[in-house]
């Protein structure tokens, strides 16, 4: 009885060693995240009913609501115009570019899948763009399409067409915003699909070419179903890539022409900081746009879970 | 036999639109190479061409001279703020991902689960609180708000750990009765067979804090131009020199070459990388 009691004390004394010790480890990443992760959150929605003055904190005051009202329903405000008008360009993006942006590296992946000559060379060239900055990329890009001597109009006139004013004309701004998108992001929804397509057993198309399925059966049959949860990744990390849009149209078109492609993280920006900021209306605009993308989110999800089973 | 053939002209088919799409993919980056070299003459006269008539160094050395576009000094700063952020990162993630894996106690995957799950939560709802927070910390426009609060990310805690869960746990039991302490066995034991995963860490940390924009540039509102980031500086060359088509194709390359080497000398581990992230 004695001995039984020492040997449970010695062992509740080694279990609260190894869980001090487990938690030393764990201490400085749940510190940090704590502090950069979870409290930005909450002080977010706080931000959000408040009218906030960064610099002199006397002047901000408790308004309730009112940011969301005001960015929602008050039609005949500022802020409501830069919401609704900046969420619509947002959302033209989303549309316009996920469908390209998943297709084009689900085409290239199902290439690369078949495994012909230099195929880990053109993998290779094809991801390479995605680990570029933004900024570098627009420099690339942005003479491209301009008008004067800019590539792409040099040899359309050499063709003996017309120049095409790319970037300050609609709808080739927005054209070209997501051919940049595209040439720049595909990469990382090609790898991720090539992995989905790889893991999928190689006899299964065998016995659907034995059958005599064409291609595009067995596509529809046997490759896109084993490609779910790929599929769920990749649609939903690309819309909310695509939500948050930033760099593309601010060093490209600058927002225009005529603000037609002022997307609301443009619109966000200098309500965060400068001589116009308003960080309470901005953090209600952020957390408008983000329950969106939740909601999104989660309807793909939806979607997707349902095709794949059945 | 039959079906042997079909798959050859499969593959010769893939072959022909890959190499398209690849020149395709190329086109800008040799072609923004060749205009870094021409003479502006040349440049105005034969746009389109591959090669310069003249080969010239002075869009570059026009580069250097500049003193308002100090490339190589914002490319030492990324370094030097990409470098720190990736080696505290690793530290803090590698101490917490053992802790998720090799370690045990009450509620250990409630609480990663949990850590997860906040990543569904867009960070953009994050941006004026964090803003505000460093104004606070009397960090705004330092290196330590692109260096600090990044730490927390949860990417490479997550691969990290899903490496560790992958080593025997006998070899940590034996280590144990070795008399090997928690630290003992993190540092001789895991961090050893787990180099790779550190490697993938270390290449997504980087880059991700390498290629940073919009954050560094609120950040960099105010402040001088040898403080900043290579990205924030280069968009500024965009926007003020946007005509001079040799000078930013110089500024271009500068930016690009040193990135393209590496990712050429590890391009498997980092597309093999973004792979994983894809298989659960």
């Amino acid at each position: 009885m004695q001995l039984s009691l020492e040997a449970k004390r010695r062992r509740m004394k080694r279990v609260i060693k190894d869980h001090a010790s487990a938690y030393a480890f764990l201490l400085p990443y749940l510190i940090i995240f704590s502090i950069f992760f979870v409290f930005p959150f909450f002080y977010g929605l706080v931000i959000s009913f408040f009218d906030w003055n960064l610099f002199s904190p006397e002047e901000t005051s408790f308004v309730g609501f009112d940011n969301f009202r005001r960015i929602w329903f008050e039609s005949d405000g500022i802020y409501y115009r830069y919401f609704w008008s900046g969420l619509k360009n947002t959302l033209i993006f989303v549309v316009f570019s996920v469908p390209f942006l998943v297709l084009i590296p689900l085409i290239l992946a199902a290439l690369i899948d078949n495994e012909p000559k230099g195929y880990k060379v053109f993998r290779t060239i094809l991801f390479m763009p995605t680990v570029l900055s933004i900024s570098s990329v627009i420099l690339i890009w942005k003479w491209q399409f301009y008008t004067n001597g800019g590539f792409i109009n040099s040899v359309l006139l050499k063709l003996g067409l017309n120049e095409i004013p790319f970037l300050v004309s609609q709808p080739w701004a927005w054209i070209s915003i997501i051919a940049v998108t595209i040439w720049w992001t595909m990469g990382t929804n090609m790898v991720i699909l090539g992995a989905g397509l790889k893991n999928i057993d190689k006899t299964l198309y065998e016995a659907a070419a034995i059958d005599g399925a064409s291609y595009v059966q067995t596509f529809k049959y046997i490759t896109m179903p084993s490609l779910a949860p790929q599929m769920l990744i990749v649609m939903i990390t690309t819309v909310l890539a695509s939500f948050g849009v930033y760099g593309q149209p601010d060093l490209l078109t600058n927002g225009g022409p005529d603000f037609s492609t002022t997307v609301l993280m443009m619109r966000i920006r200098p309500l965060a900081l400068g001589t116009n900021a308003n960080p309470g209306i901005a953090t209600a605009m952020a957390i408008s746009m983000g329950l969106i993308m939740i909601l999104v989110s989660i309807v793909q999800a939806k979607i997707i879970k349902r095709r794949g089973d059945a | 036999m039959a079906i042997r053939a079909v798959q050859n002209k499969r593959k010769t088919m893939s072959f022909i639109v890959l190499l398209i799409v690849s020149i395709l993919w190329l086109m800008p980056l040799v072609w923004g190479l060749a205009t870094s070299f021409k003479t502006p003459q040349d440049i105005s006269s034969n746009p389109t061409s591959l090669f310069p008539e003249l080969w010239t160094l002075e869009h570059y050395q026009g580069l250097f001279n500049r003193p308002d576009t100090p490339v190589m000094r914002w490319m030492l700063n990324s370094f030097i703020i990409a470098g720190s952020y990736t080696v505290l990162y690793l530290i803090i993630v590698s101490f917490a991902a053992y802790a998720f894996s090799i370690l045990k106690f009450k509620y250990r995957d409630q609480i990663f689960w949990i850590i997860l799950s906040t990543t569904m939560i867009p960070t953009v709802i994050n941006l004026v609180p964090l803003i505000t927070m460093t104004i606070d910390f009397g960090w705004f426009g330092s290196w330590l708000s692109l260096i600090i609060p990044g730490l927390g990310g949860v990417f490479g805690m997550f691969l990290l750990r899903q490496f560790f869960l992958g080593i025997p746990y006998e070899l940590v039991e034996s280590a144990k009765i070795d008399g090997l302490n928690n630290f003992g066995i993190f540092v001789k034991i895991v961090m050893p067979l787990s180099k790779s995963a550190f490697l993938v860490a270390a290449l997504f940390a980087f880059m991700g804090n390498w290629n940073d924009y919009l954050w560094p540039l609120i950040q960099f509102s105010g402040v001088d131009a040898s403080m900043w980031t290579l990205p924030v500086g280069l968009s500024k060359i965009a926007g003020t020199y946007n005509y001079d088509y040799g000078l930013t194709m110089a500024a271009a390359i500068l930016a690009i070459v040193p990135v393209v080497i590496v990712y050429a000398l590890l391009q498997d581990k980092i597309i093999e990388g973004v792979a994983r992230t894809g298989i659960k």
